[in-house]
């Protein structure tokens, strides 16, 4: 079938903007990236639909990539029902978000680096490494994607690179992930220890035989690095900042599809998991932490791309919540419908944002339904599915998810339904805030062009019907399955929270529009606790960056390396000079002194000798 | 004709005909230096071509008598390790003459004539199957670089070749104690014949013997690599070199030692070297995390490469000491990624000095407006650097810590800290030199690649993608000859370490050494 097609399409589209981009016009940067990656949207299209039923996994192997003794790791691409999904989402929206950032990036020519481009050069490169890792058969070309995804993130979060934010938010993201990828190298060792390969099929067919405490082990390194990935706790830290690159980023790389990642990683090794419940456990324990977290911080958040941002969070979180379950199918279903809904809110704030000539502040906002009213409707939306109103499509995968959280652990159903609450909250907070009441900025806000509305209205369609997709029913066969019932009451139950939190949403942000600011002022240091992120940043500063990088500099640099070990090779100079200074002394000029020496030394060297062993 | 020894020759033919040109004529000097390194490179790539893949040991094997008593021969020959590490003195050679074209203007016949000399001495480093010719060879290497750092170099320049000189033959002296001690108790330099004693058992050390020895060389080669706590020579060599002195340095002279721990301290001595694997690993590890926190806080460009290369090389010592398929062949490749990778740092840093006249990161700032090209070339070697996958280093890192993992988890943990910290500093600097606003006095002087120095870094570039791509054109005869390594470790070990990945191997081990 010719899988590898599929990735180096966009990586063709790379090589051609990237070397010949600055002499192109726009729209011959445009052929190339568009039509890559669309051309890879159709080609997975024929792939998917040539290989029937997908009940077997259909794998090509091209060249042996790494071969030490028996250790082999091959270049192979492996399709199977998971990895259609993930193909069809990552295509699909990386095509809408390609063309989107057509409109979205058109007035981008900087003087003396062409932006434009270059955006589209790493956009491009992003969908080859993305593609890579959802059509890796073994975990080390995974790593190939994983890593590369990571690198395309740092380059496009740091975009403006006359910025430092945005240069620093490129190496935290960068930095971060590293520690992640600490965990998933480690669990690569680990499993290459154990089993010898590093093949899926060889490692999943081992696992069954497996112990479980090799197992937990290898769960919890893959859950680190899942972590650092998908914007988990303790290493989220980097999402938020990650908005730093152009909006069209936030959407295709930190909501829809790179982010993901980690779930997609948790999902595919589902045969480790399910023999490490204490592994398991932990995914749905920082899942449900996470998403927790992270959405009450969004309802804090001022900035309408950190709200989105938080979000994102959040609903990682709900993911993880759900593969650690055991729901692995809702996980993934999860995931493609929040890649429509999410990515459709990131690129809807892009259009504001382009309205208004660059502003991201929502309390500079309001009042732009009348004024941008496809942007407004699209969102509207997004806004209803993410906040789980029946029949739209989050509805389904977050019931999925809830249903299963109850079963596994009632009180992360709790938590998970205070969440869903807290995130119908701050989505409409953020839609009343953008687009009802009375405009408050001084800009002269316009409808983005066709070229942009158009992706938005067929991602509000996505995010409307996304739920009657049968994603669980086509994994079913993938994955095993939970024995957790549907039950209305639950159902009933998730709903009301998401509808409780759009009415408060209502009452402060429409009704009563000064109530918002007495909450937050009664609510005193909590608030200011929460409007600061819980102080994580600062904290992770205070505690790892600044002791490292003042112990390296004083203790390990001018203290060990210049201070003690050069001192004592400096000091060994010093006394050999004096040494010599004395030696002086025996070149008297005397032929006969000198033949006593020579004798002395050799005699020396013989005792030494014999001492030693030596001679026979 | 024997390829191998043209490919020793033509360098020095290369030297000496370049004592003969007029000093006048700096240019004639600098094209003889490109033409003779560049036939150097043909003919060692007919070396690679005619390499027999399919055989172990040595090929294109020369021996003949040199000096009659003590008997010592000239005996060349290369094997699986040995034909990348002469292709990596062949390949970066005419690669240093390039960058150096326009920076050299100061006495260009003698610097080039020491640069071809230097070639010389690496090669038959590499390539010596006699302990006497590897020590000759070994000292002749010392002095172009002397000279190259004394006479070319920056401020510090004689306090600097001074203390490398010193470090370097302070180690050396030790092992010419060695090999004269081993000659006296075989009556033979010959590098093979002593292995073949050493595996027949007619000869055998006692363990203090044999753990003295194996010190002996071991010292001299850590000096080299340069290991924890021995590597304060390196930061200053560096700084002070010209471009081409560091490339030569860091990413063929530092490969003096790794591969002499490979190809001698580890057969001729393998229950001395398997005793110390612990404490060696141990440094090696100190090595990767210390050289990349104090590379971390360096305010200039050749000093934060100087500690990475600390940071690296500690990667090839413990892949060797790992004792394992994967460490080993993960500590060769890493060899030839950390010559490939570190040379093209050097070289782009020399032609930002060449273009701004400094080397403290405070001074740069916003180069990728003004020269995006050469930021584009700068940043792939970053991220080669780092490790990133699709590139060269990824291959060898993940080779040396998988087996090092084998052999031993927690040193692996310890040392994969190592590739979070690469991308710390390498990123922190990349942020410093090429992002940022532009000043001034940048934009006058920032000019992107000329055709000359795209001719430099693209060779390099092209290597850092091929090997990390398609390790397979370079990694089986790598293999064979390990392999080959690692059976001759098992001779003459009294307590024969199991392979297998029981625990049974290292607690002996580790039971033996205390």
């Amino acid at each position: 079938m010719q899988l590898w097609l599929i990735p180096i399409l966009p990586f063709a589209g790379f090589l051609i903007n990237g070397i010949f981009g600055r002499r192109f016009s726009k729209s011959m940067v445009n052929v190339f990236a568009i039509g890559s990656v669309v051309l890879a949207f159709a080609w997975v299209l024929k792939t998917i639909l040539g290989l029937g039923d997908l009940n077997t996994p259909y794998t090509e192997h091209y060249f042996t990539w790494i071969q030490s003794g028996t250790f082999n790791v091959g270049a192979d691409f492996t399709v199977d029902r998971l990895t259609a999904i993930m193909l069809m989402v990552v295509t699909g929206i990386g095509s809408l978000i390609h063309i989107y950032s057509i409109g979205y990036m058109a007035h981008e020519h900087g003087p003396n680096y062409g932006g434009y481009y270059r955006f589209f050069a790493y956009l491009n490169l992003f969908m080859f490494f993305m593609l890579t890792l959802v059509l890796a058969s073994n975990y080390l070309l995974l790593f190939v994607g994983w890593e590369g995804v990571g690198l395309c993130s740092y380059l496009l979060v740091g975009f403006y690179f006359d910025k430092q934010f945005a240069t620093n938010a490129g190496n935290k993201a960068f930095i971060v992930n590293r520690v992640g990828d600490f965990g998933f190298s480690l669990a690569m060792f680990y499993i290459v220890k154990q089993f010898g390969s590093l093949d899926f099929g060889t490692v999943f067919h081992q696992a069954a035989g497996a112990s479980q405490s090799t197992l937990t082990l290898i769960g919890f390194l893959l859950l680190v690095g899942a972590c650092g990935k998908s914007a988990q706790i303790p290493l989220y830290t980097w999402l938020p900042d990650a908005m730093a690159g152009p909006t069209p980023v936030s959407a295709l790389i930190h909501a829809a599809t790179m982010v993901t990642a980690g779930v997609y990683m948790c999902s595919r090794s589902w045969p480790i998991y399910v023999h490490a419940p204490d592994a398991m456990n932990w995914i749905a324990i920082i899942g449900v932490a996470t998403a927790f977290f992270a959405a009450t911080i969004g309802m804090a958040q001022n900035d309408i791309k950190k709200v989105f941002a938080y979000s994102t969070i959040s609903q990682l979180g709900y993911m993880f919540l759900g593969v650690g379950c055991g729901a692995f199918s809702a996980g993934v279903f999860h995931l493609m419908t929040h890649a429509f809904f999410k990515a459709l809110l990131f690129l809807g704030a892009g259009s504001v944002i382009h309205a208004l000539s660059g502003e991201q502040d929502m309390r500079n906002m309001g009042g732009l339904r009348t004024k941008i009213p496809w942007t407004f409707a699209t969102m509207m939306c997004a806004a209803v599915a993410i906040a789980g109103v029946p029949p739209f499509s989050g509805f389904f995968s977050k019931d999925a998810i809830l249903v299963a959280a109850n079963h596994h652990a009632p009180w992360m159903f709790w938590l998970g339904v205070i969440t869903a609450g807290m995130t119908a909250f701050y989505v409409f907070r953020a839609m009343f805030m953008t687009f009802f009441g009375a405009y408050r900025g001084h800009h002269h806000p316009h409808e983005s062009p066709a070229i942009m509305t158009v992706p938005l209205v067929i991602l509000a369609l996505l995010s409307l019907g996304g739920g009657f997709i049968a994603v669980p029913t086509f994994l079913g066969s993938f994955f095993p399955t939970v024995e957790a019932p549907e039950d209305f009451v639950l159902v009933a139950i998730s709903v009301a929270a998401g509808l409780l939190g759009i009415l408060m949403a209502y009452v402060m942000y429409v009704a009563k529009p000064g109530m918002a600011d007495s909450v937050a002022g009664s609510l005193g240091d909590l608030y200011k606790f929460v409007y600061n992120k819980w102080y994580v940043d600062e904290l992770y500063d205070a505690t790892i960056v600044q002791p490292l990088v003042k112990g390296s500099r004083t203790v390990l640099w001018k203290g060990a390396d210049v201070g003690l070990i050069d001192g004592l090779v400096n000091g060994t100079g010093w006394a050999a000079k004096q040494v010599g200074g004395l030696l002086r002394l025996l070149q008297s000029g005397n032929i006969r002194s000198y033949a006593t020496w020579v004798l002395f030394g050799g005699v020396l060297v013989i005792v030494a000798m014999s001492v030693a062993g030596g001679i026979r | 004709m024997n390829l191998l020894l043209l490919t020793l020759i033509v360098p020095l033919a290369g030297f000496l005909i370049a004592l003969l040109i007029p000093r006048s004529s700096s240019g004639g000097s600098r094209m003889w230096a490109l033409i003779s390194s560049l036939a150097t490179f043909v003919i060692s790539l007919g070396l690679v071509a005619g390499f027999d893949r399919s055989l172990t040991g040595n090929q294109s094997t020369i021996d003949v008598p040199w000096i009659a008593s003590p008997d010592i021969h000239f005996s060349i020959g290369v094997d699986g390790i040995i034909l990348w590490l002469v292709m990596l003195s062949t390949f970066l050679t005419p690669i240093c003459v390039l960058v150096s074209w326009n920076s050299i203007e100061q006495r260009a016949k003698e610097f080039y004539a020491f640069l071809l000399l230097l070639e010389f001495g690496l090669i038959g480093v590499f390539i010596a199957q006699d302990l006497f010719l590897f020590y000759v060879f070994w000292e002749l290497c010392l002095v172009p670089m002397y000279f190259l750092i004394g006479i070319w170099g920056h401020g510090r320049r004689i306090y600097a070749a001074v203390k490398f000189f010193l470090y370097t033959m302070a180690g050396s002296v030790l092992m010419l104690v060695a090999i004269i001690y081993l000659y006296n108790k075989t009556q033979t330099f010959s590098y093979n014949a002593i292995l073949e004693m050493l595996a027949s058992g007619r000869l055998t050390f006692n363990p203090e013997e044999g753990m003295l020895l194996f010190l002996a060389f071991f010292v001299a080669f850590a000096i080299k690599v340069p290991l924890f706590p021995l590597h304060t020579w390196l930061p200053d060599a560096h700084v002070e070199a010209p471009t081409a002195g560091s490339i030569m340095l860091a990413s063929v002279m530092l490969k003096m030692g790794t591969f002499g721990i490979l190809h001698y301290c580890l057969p001729m001595f393998p229950s001395a070297a398997r005793q110390s694997a612990p404490w060696i690993a141990t440094l090696a590890i100190i090595g990767i995390v210390y050289g990349a926190l104090v590379a971390m806080v360096q305010p200039n460009m050749k000093k934060l490469v100087a500690y990475s290369s600390v940071s690296h090389l500690g990667f090839v010592v413990l892949g060797t000491f790992s004792f394992t398929q994967m460490g080993l062949d993960g500590a060769v490749y890493q060899m030839l990624n950390h010559g490939i990778t570190t040379g093209a740092l050097f070289a782009i840093v020399g032609l930002l000095y060449e273009r701004r006249h400094s080397l403290e990161i405070k001074d740069y700032g916003g180069v990728a407006t003004l020269a995006p090209w050469l930021s584009a070339m700068f940043l792939i070697t970053t991220l080669a650097s780092i490790g990133l996958p699709v590139l060269n280093n990824f291959v060898g890192e993940f080779l040396v810590l998988q087996g090092t993992a084998l052999a031993n988890y927690t040193w692996a943990v310890w040392a994969a800290l190592g590739v979070i910290l690469s991308a710390c500093y390498m990123l922190w600097m990349y942020q410093r030199v090429f992002y940022g606003e532009t000043n001034e006095h940048m934009r006058h002087h920032m000019l992107d690649l000329k055709p000359r120095e795209w001719a430099a870094i693209i060779p390099l570039i092209a290597m850092m993608v091929w090997m990390g791509v398609y390790s397979q054109s370079f990694l089986p005869p790598v293999g064979k000859a390990t392999a080959r390594v690692l059976e001759q470790t098992q001779v003459n070990v009294p307590f024969r370490v199991d392979l297998k990945p029981a625990q049974s191997g290292s607690h002996t081990e580790v039971a033996r050494a205390h």
